[in-house]
């Protein structure tokens, strides 16, 4: 173990730890653009920068080792002064629609520029003018918001091995773009949407989600996947009776935050207009809408009025667990064990 | 799975055989080439140039229906090259010499005759898999939906046992289940002979201890499994079948078959979220609630129990499952009363000694738990056969080649293959209500070869009727590399194309699983 003090307190850490783990590990803030623990470092953003006695510039604290007695400071007036330099320069070409934006209240520009008082640009730089990118089902790209940070195309290559995105060119004409600058259903895009998930600003959006509530109004449901056998952990966002968003959950321990379009987009069906909210019984050769009491008599009539081997039942692969064990003690009790599912299927 | 989902990237070596992974597990998928950038070797073995294959070290391609073929010869060569395990085979298992005897005439000169395969690309892939420190198997529908597939698993076995790849981390045996609670319906014991935690439901143990506990006798014969009860309807035997959550009319094999029996039987009870097409003949449609209106727990294909939570109430008057059997219980006589789910999981977790260890509590603390889990102190169990098999020994099985029950012929030409694609599920119930993916992708896409489309003047797009001795259905062709000439590939989500109309119902004599992946078939250009 090394030692070293940050702000004052001292701290043991694994020798090859960085700065900025040795910082969350006493609970002390430091704020970042790039970074994320699952993916490679790149140092770029140089928001995280921090002060350390002895160097004479200020390090990236997400990719520099920690070292035996370093003594650090992460909140000094010159290290403010670099961040909030780093912010301005963002904010020179960053469209400030705040008002419509649907990252609004969980972004970290937003979150950083309050946290530094930055609220407009000292610099006048020129404007992206990028066109929407809207043409998926799925999210919309606005890259006039994007603040280049990586995350995305990091997220894209080593977490989904897809590698649909890449930065494309250089300086000021920076784009996260997919090759040849073609929309995403051209390429080896599979919508994950963990990109999405993965942007710490509102330049990519969830289509489903727009106009829903702001972060702050929604309540976070933490639940299972509905649909294969990994049993993905999802995050469901909920405002009104309503799941409005849905994300990977960064705690569970199969998935790890990671999702497939299926799960990320693709439980919408719940509010389907389609639902069956009635009992419905056949009367006349058509299904016909009844009250619950009038469909279970009926039911309980006719699985009461055979013999337990002319009896048969299909559970459920979808159900939980507490309801395929109800089903077949409710047919086991009836006298019959001719119970399956689609397990074979 | 033998293993853990997490110790996937870790493994030397993947071999994937029957599974289109990336697009019927996607994250699972996603690991698997995280294992491969991070240095593992990747085999894929498939009939169609599925999406891993691209990312693969060694893709066999190999003829629809031959897995044991190739399994037998890997086995092959691993003995022949000196690569077998001597001290697992001789601690852990037991019929070895048997086996050995029966993959003799497999050589990879033979093995091509009959897969397709290169000779020389068995060799490699034996050596791949036998050399790896750590050597994991993964396989799904395509090992077991065929009439061998029985067969075809305990090959699986065999190759995993005889070069020591199981019961280590990154090292086993992993059927990826297809949905998402799957391997909780057979845990919790809907099955015909066994009740939780596959406790034979004849054995007079499990006998007594139910009865205790339920205040009701079972029935000891062992029931009729899902094709056996669409039989038992068409002969008269059974006249009341109760579905819960599941859409027989779409997705069972030979439709024809399924449907005479739905329109058959005396009285269909169907609980569903949505008018299915199997709703749509019931006598009595209940309204359910669907994953994010309820609580209760699933168990995920690493055997990991997961809670799942209420987010929203159910739409109208639509109530959860086990709300729904309970009223009926109450209607019968058998005097449930259960507070909620959590009351129903302990009296699951009294009853199973896999699952005895678990409760709402841990599963909230401790972020799930994979069975075997016995006791409160227990951790899970992330990789089974540590240190001995269920049964004591592991044991091998000879399994010998068989062809599929219907091959292409003069008649019918094409071989049939179905599966499932990366943006919709199985029927197509929940992902074709989806406002992004229903018309993202609105319609089926049968795909063909290029050779094949020449062959019979077929372009991409263009409408096609394709039959088999069962059934026909009309549909758009893709025109494609990913099948090779002579295969046609469908999935099974679009009703408009119901591909089970075609596929043969005929099952594998003990797992009774239909052959949904091979039939013959023949194809000619439609009138729209
Ligand atoms: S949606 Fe997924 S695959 Fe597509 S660009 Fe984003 S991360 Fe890559
Ligand atoms: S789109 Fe978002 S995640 Fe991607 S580089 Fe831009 S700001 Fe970062
Ligand atoms: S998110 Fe995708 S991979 Fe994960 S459980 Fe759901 S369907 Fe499966």
């Amino acid at each position: 173990m090394v030692s070293l003090t940050i702000n004052g307190q001292k701290v043991e850490v694994e020798p090859e730890a960085t700065i900025l783990q040795a910082a969350e590990k006493l609970g002390v803030f430091i704020p970042t653009f790039c970074y994320s623990p699952q993916l490679t470092l790149v140092g770029a953003c140089r928001m995280c920068v921090v002060e350390v006695e002895g160097m004479r510039a200020l390090v990236a604290s997400c990719c520099t080792p920690v070292r035996d007695g370093m003594v650090v400071h992460t909140d000094t007036e010159r290290v403010h002064t670099a961040r909030k330099i780093n912010l301005n320069l963002l904010l020179a070409n960053h469209p400030l629609d705040c008002l419509t934006c649907e990252k609004n209240g969980n972004c970290r520009l937003q979150d950083y520029c309050y946290l530094y008082g930055v609220s407009e640009s000292d610099f006048k730089g020129d404007r992206k003018d990028y066109a929407l990118e809207d043409t998926n089902p799925f999210f919309i790209r606005d890259m006039n918001k994007c603040i280049l940070c990586g995350l995305c195309v990091r997220t894209c290559h080593e977490i989904n091995g897809a590698g649909a995105i890449e930065i494309m060119n250089r300086g000021f004409d920076s784009k996260v773009s997919a090759a040849f600058y073609d929309p995403l259903e051209n390429s080896p895009c599979v919508f994950c949407g963990m990109c999405v998930d993965a942007c710490p600003v509102g330049a990519l959006t969830p289509k489903q989600s727009i106009g829903k509530g702001r972060s702050y109004e929604l309540e976070t449901v933490k639940t299972v996947c509905p649909y294969c056998g990994t049993g993905c952990g999802l995050e469901l966002y909920v405002k009104n009776n309503e799941v409005v968003r849905v994300k990977g959950d960064p705690s569970n321990p199969v998935s790890r935050g990671q999702v497939c379009v299926k799960g990320h987009f693709g439980t919408d069906f719940l509010k389907s207009p389609e639902r069956l909210t009635t009992p419905l019984i056949r009367k006349n050769g058509e299904l016909v809408e009844s009250s619950w009491d009038e469909a279970l008599d009926l039911v309980a009539e006719k699985l009461k009025g055979v013999k337990g081997t002319e009896l048969a039942g299909f559970s459920s692969a979808r159900a939980t667990n507490e309801e395929n064990y109800l089903f077949q003690k409710l047919l086991r009790s009836l006298g019959t064990n001719n119970i399956d599912h689609c397990a074979r299927l | 799975m033998t293993n853990s989902i997490g110790e996937i990237e870790d493994a030397g070596a993947l071999l994937v055989i029957g599974s289109n992974t990336t697009e019927t597990h996607p994250v699972i998928g996603y690991r698997m080439k995280m294992a491969k950038r991070k240095g593992a070797a990747l085999i894929v073995v498939d009939p169609r140039r599925v999406d891993l294959a691209e990312h693969a070290d060694l893709f066999l391609q190999l003829r629809p229906g031959t897995n044991e073929a190739l399994l037998n010869g890997l086995i092959h060569v691993i003995i022949e090259e000196g690569l077998a395990d001597e001290e697992f085979v001789r601690e852990r298992t037991e019929g070895f010499a048997e086996m050995a005897a029966a993959v003799k005439k497999y050589t990879p000169g033979y093995v091509e005759e009959i897969t397709g395969v290169a000779a020389d690309d068995i060799r490699r892939a034996a050596r791949l898999y036998a050399k790896a420190e750590s050597a994991a198997i993964f396989y799904t529908m395509g090992i077991t939906q065929h009439s061998s597939g029985t067969n075809n698993v305990l090959a699986v076995a065999n190759l995993a046992m005889v070069s020591g790849n199981v019961g280590k981390r990154s090292a086993g045996v992993n059927p990826l289940r297809g949905q998402n609670n799957v391997q909780g319906a057979c845990d919790m014991g809907a099955l015909p002979n066994v009740v939780t935690g596959y406790q034979r439901v004849d054995h007079r143990d499990t006998q007594s201890k139910f009865k205790k506990d339920w205040g009701v006798k079972l029935p000891v014969a062992p029931g009729l499994t899902a094709t056996e009860i669409i039989d038992g309807i068409l002969d008269g035997g059974i006249k009341v079948l109760y579905v819960m959550g599941e859409n027989p009319a779409l997705s069972d094999a030979n439709l024809n078959h399924v449907l005479e029996a739905l329109a058959k039987v005396e009285f269909l009870v169907v609980q569903d979220i949505f008018l299915t097409e199997t709703a749509a003949q019931a006598d009595v449609v209940l309204p359910a609630a669907a994953f994010a209106e309820k609580h209760g727990t699933f168990t995920n294909t690493e055997r990991r129990v997961q809670l799942v939570r209420q987010a929203v109430n159910p739409p109208g008057e639509a109530r959860a499952d086990w709300v729904i059997l309970q009223e009926l219980a109450s209607r019968l006589g058998l005097g449930w009363s259960y507070g909620g789910p959590e009351e129903v999981f302990q009296e699951i977790a009294r009853l199973t000694p896999s699952y005895a260890g678990i409760s709402y509590k841990r599963l909230e603390e401790e972020g799930g738990l994979q069975w075997p889990c016995p006791d409160a102190e227990h951790p899970g169990t992330p990789y089974l056969h540590a240190n001995q098999f269920a049964g004591g020994k592991g044991h091998f099985t000879p399994v010998e080649y068989q062809p599929p029950a219907e091959e292409p012929d003069a008649e019918y030409p094409l071989l049939l293959t179905t599966g499932r694609n990366l943006f919709h599920y199985h029927t197509g119930t929940m992902t074709r209500r989806s406002s992004a993916i229903g018309p993202f992708k609105p319609e089926e896409m049968a795909q063909i070869s290029k050779e094949d489309a020449e062959k019979l003047g077929i372009e991409e797009g263009d409408l096609v009727k394709i039959s088999s001795r069962r059934g026909e259905v009309k549909v758009k062709v893709q025109v494609t590399e990913i099948v090779p000439p002579g295969v046609v590939f469908m999935t099974f989500h679009f009703h408009e194309a119901a591909v089970n109309l075609l596929t043969n119902s005929k099952v594998d004599p003990v797992a009774k699983i239909p052959e949904y992946k091979v039939c013959a078939v023949k194809l000619e250009k439609a009138v729209p």
